[in-house]
């Protein structure tokens, strides 16, 4: 009663292919990510010391360490973080809990996709535009983190909105019809559930930025630079323009160096998405619905 | 001299009401009058603009894209349209939905929010106030020994007597309740009722509700709703056993519908 017949078996065939191929492709995904990892590691880990992290490069940029550009990228990052953070929150919270659905917040959500579509040379040239020129910034950590962040608004954007919108919408309309007013409701209900999506759409995006060069070519990465920034107006070296010079602007570079400096960028990287990855288990355990 | 009955005080007066949403009618030509004290019931199909009239009377429809409504509603002989500030005249209307919506906030915070939203602080006034909704609301002897536990965890039929609890704690002269025993058993369905049998002599009830039987148990008086229109409003029991003015309210009242 209960035996196989034809189209079970026919079904039971295809589905196995198809789950072949979905795992297929998902393997094919995972391969770069091993290839570059693993290259990294064996031939930038041998670079990697103490003294390699807290170290001026020496000789030319040939020989020492990548202290100035270690500290440059994360000083870029923080002061990219502070400025896009806030604006694009509250710009989120503006759009998801306030904003009729009408073509004012249209053309707004235009204007947020469009920006997260131009490249970021372009960013750099808007950069060097608005903020080393017309602002007086000069090529400065201000000027390059300004322009990372308006790089790295519309993704803060578009994460927030959406962890703000997986709040379901009865929790709202129950405050509502107490007579909470739309802050009320933002503040007691929506964010304290939404903020682990939030936070973690923030670190990964900024994250992101710290590999960025081109925006920060123009706008405060040095080539080279003999000391430490003391200030937010002062150039700095960056990890990621480092790594660019030393592969390709500089004769006589040892063949490890290039790689530990990209081993370095991506240890920060994987760093802080491994904090923003554990903050959110934190996060989802005390999670209320 | 004219030997009258003393005329019971209207609370909600409802004159030639409309509502659409996006211009797409879906409740017309309501009049009818909500008496201080009474408990109103609403029956009716689903799709028949039952919840979109509770909407109206908290001006929800400010909240909805879309939603439009004509006509006059006055609470207390006061247009809906004239309060400057639709959070007071929220804050004063009880709500509770088809489904329970437990906050994702401890059982405690549930019913202080309302509390805390107008101002109260002092821990002793909230916690008096916690206590006598719960115990109204028949779930303080249940949830006594874990207030400070999550109100969305609770069972479905908890949920929903908290939330009458929270709608209490803005100490309502309105409260409305769209179809609250639906995802409910019958054991608390019957401890709700209980409930709000009491609460007449407090504030003004609006009971929308697709048991017919519940609106008998409970209504004073009740109006009928069908696809969109109003029928008709009378004496609960006359909906049942006397006259009515449209055949269709009997035959709706007794199961021989379509």
């Amino acid at each position: 009663m209960f035996e196989a017949r034809p189209i079970n078996r026919q079904n039971q065939t295809i589905e196995r292919i198809w789950r072949g191929v979905f795992l297929a492709m998902t393997l094919v995904l995972v391969i770069p990510v091993l290839v570059i990892l693993g290259v990294l590691v064996v031939r930038g880990g041998p670079m990697i010391s103490w003294a390699f992290l807290t170290t001026e490069p020496t000789n030319g940029m040939t020989e020492g360490g990548v202290l100035p550009a270690l500290l440059g990228t994360i000083a870029l990052v923080l002061v990219a973080l502070i400025a896009s953070v806030p604006v694009g929150v509250a710009a989120a919270v503006y759009l998801s809990e306030y904003a009729a659905d009408n073509w004012l917040t249209r053309t707004i959500n235009l204007a947020i996709i469009n920006l997260a579509g131009v490249p970021s040379i372009v960013h750099a040239l808007f950069g060097l535009g608005a903020f080393v020129l017309f602002f007086q910034f000069g090529t400065s950590i201000l000027a390059a983190s300004l322009t990372l962040a308006v790089m790295a608004l519309p993704v803060v954007i578009v994460s927030t909105r959406e962890s703000l919108q997986a709040v379901p919408m009865a929790f709202r309309e129950a405050c509502w019809n107490m007579g909470a007013t739309r802050w009320q409701t933002i503040r007691t209900v929506v964010l304290p559930n939404s903020i682990s999506g939030i936070l973690t759409g923030v670190i990964l995006e900024v994250s992101r930025t710290a590999g960025e060069t081109a925006p920060i070519m123009f706008t405060g990465a040095a080539f080279f630079l003999p000391f430490l920034p003391q200030s937010v107006y002062d150039q700095t070296m960056a990890l990621s323009l480092h790594l660019f010079v030393i592969s390709t602007q500089v004769p006589g570079v040892p063949d490890g160096l290039p790689y530990g400096v990209a081993l370095v960028l991506v240890g920060i990287v994987l760093l802080m998405n491994s904090v923003s990855i554990a903050f959110r288990t934190w996060l989802r355990g005390r999670k209320k619905w | 001299m004219v030997d009258a009955a003393p005329q019971p005080k209207v609370k909600v007066s409802v004159k030639d009401l409309a509502i659409q949403y996006g211009g797409k009618a879906a409740l017309s030509g309501v009049n009818l009058e909500i008496r201080e004290h009474e408990i109103f019931g609403i029956i009716g199909p689903a799709g028949s603009g039952k919840t979109s009239f509770l909407r109206v009377l908290n001006r929800m429809d400010e909240m909805t894209t879309g939603m439009t409504f004509t006509g006059t509603v006055a609470i207390d002989g006061r247009d809906v349209r004239a309060w400057r500030n639709l959070y007071a005249l929220r804050s004063r209307i009880g709500v509770v939905f088809p489904l329970p919506v437990g906050l994702p906030l401890s059982i405690y915070d549930n019913v202080a929010l309302s509390p805390r939203l107008r101002g109260i602080r002092s821990a002793s006034d909230l916690d008096e106030i916690v206590e006598r909704c719960l115990r109204r609301a028949a779930l303080w002897d249940e949830v006594k020994d874990r207030l400070q536990s999550l109100g969305s965890l609770l069972s479905g039929g908890q949920q929903q007597r908290l939330t009458i609890a929270r709608a209490l704690s803005q100490e309502p002269e309105l409260l409305l309740l769209d179809e609250f025993s639906i995802a409910v058993d019958p054991v608390t369905t019957m401890k709700i009722e209980d409930v709000l049998k009491e609460l007449r002599s407090e504030m003004t009830i609006v009971l929308v509700t697709n048991l017919v039987q519940q609106a008998r148990r409970l209504a004073d008086r009740t109006a009928f709703f069908l696809s969109g229109a109003f029928v008709e409003v009378g004496k609960t029991e006359d909906l049942f056993t006397g006259p009515v003015t449209d055949p269709r309210t009997r035959e709706y009242v007794e199961g021989r519908f379509g």
